[in-house]
């Protein structure tokens, strides 16, 4: 024991217990946040967390916050996905029944080149506001591990439902439509 | 034939600039930057990424920064900017990056230390040889003697 408190064998068990503390620290970090669903699950509304990107035409930038007493439809998204093609029609037609009732599709584009993007909202005529989210930064925030994901915001501001994977008419109707009925 | 002379004049006025440009292009190629930049959504470096469909939108992207004359170090430069440095596979030396750089220096110098701080410490406790000292120990000696007699040298 005495011998294990010497200086030059405590210093290689700390580094090693350093070693394996960022190794465990690493693997913790690259699994997703189910923090959101679980919260959901037990009946709860969480607050969605910031969102503050530039728009995708580079014009300005929109928040969350700035949408606040609107319902909003956060799609993450990309035009590599290949899914994703066959969603943003459905929202895209959403986006045209919903805008009156003070509710938005808020696109999200994610890992993917401007380029590319911009061409995806031409070809599916895409009206509903979209920022871009290039590096993926606030991925991890909304829990989201694939793509596409899509998370339903009240008007106050706190995520209702997720949806990880594609969304269909049947979904939106399920969710979103008494959604629209909330008062702020 | 002076037609001939006009016309190969021509084409070479015209053939210039693109030669001139063509030698001042830097000679980047696919496989000089795939090997240094990430897939971002793969998770892995981009030559090894070799079917996802993000991999071959940012592969056509880099084809296209080279057909552009861009060096390698500009089409880096153009990645971090749609994807931001998590698509660069190696760290850029500044700030906390540079850690990535110091570390395996600074953990070559201690293992180094460590080694010839162990070698000094056996040297110092292995005991004093026969063979250090210059003594002969004495049956090995009287041995000696007796070969010796031997062979009658």
């Amino acid at each position: 024991m005495k011998r294990l408190l010497r200086p030059v064998p405590l210093a290689a068990i700390a580094a090693t217990v350093a070693l394996v503390a960022l190794l465990a620290y690493a693997v913790a970090q690259n699994g997703p946040n189910r923090s959101i669903d679980d919260a959901i699950a037990s009946g709860q509304r969480p607050a969605a967390p910031p969102l503050d990107l530039p728009r995708l035409d580079g014009a300005s930038r929109l928040s969350l916050a700035a949408l606040r007493g609107k319902v909003v439809v956060l799609n993450f998204w990309a035009s590599w996905c290949v899914p994703c093609r066959q969603e943003s029609p459905l929202l895209e037609r959403w986006q045209k029944t919903i805008a009156p009732r003070n509710a938005t599709i808020l696109g999200v584009d994610v890992l993917d080149l401007t380029s590319d993007a911009r061409d995806f909202v031409r070809r599916y005529k895409l009206t509903y506001p979209i920022v871009r989210d290039g590096p993926g930064h606030r991925l991890s925030a909304f829990g989201v591990a694939g793509y596409p994901e899509t998370l339903l915001i009240d008007r106050r501001g706190r995520i209702v439902a997720t949806n990880r994977g594609p969304v269909d008419q049947h979904y939106l109707e399920r969710t979103l439509v008494p959604l629209l009925r909330e008062r702020a | 034939m002076r037609k001939l002379i006009a016309v190969a004049t021509i084409a070479a006025m015209l053939a210039a600039p693109a030669v001139a440009a063509a030698a001042s292009c830097p000679r980047t190629t696919l496989g000089d930057v795939e090997d240094e930049v990430m897939c971002p959504v793969c998770g892995v470096p981009l030559n090894l990424a070799t079917d996802a469909p993000q991999a071959n939108r940012e592969r056509a992207f880099i084809t296209d920064q080279i057909r552009q004359c861009r060096t390698k170090s500009e089409i880096k430069d153009a990645l971090a900017a749609q994807f931001g440095d998590r698509v660069l596979a190696t760290p850029k030396p500044t700030g906390f990056g540079l850690t990535a750089y110091l570390l395996p220096i600074a953990g070559f110098l201690a293992a180094t230390a460590a080694i010839v701080f162990a070698a000094l410490r056996w040297r110092r406790r292995r005991p004093r040889s026969a063979a250090a000292t210059g003594a002969v120990d004495p049956q090995d000696a009287a041995r000696l003697e007796a070969d010796l007699q031997r062979y009658d040298l």
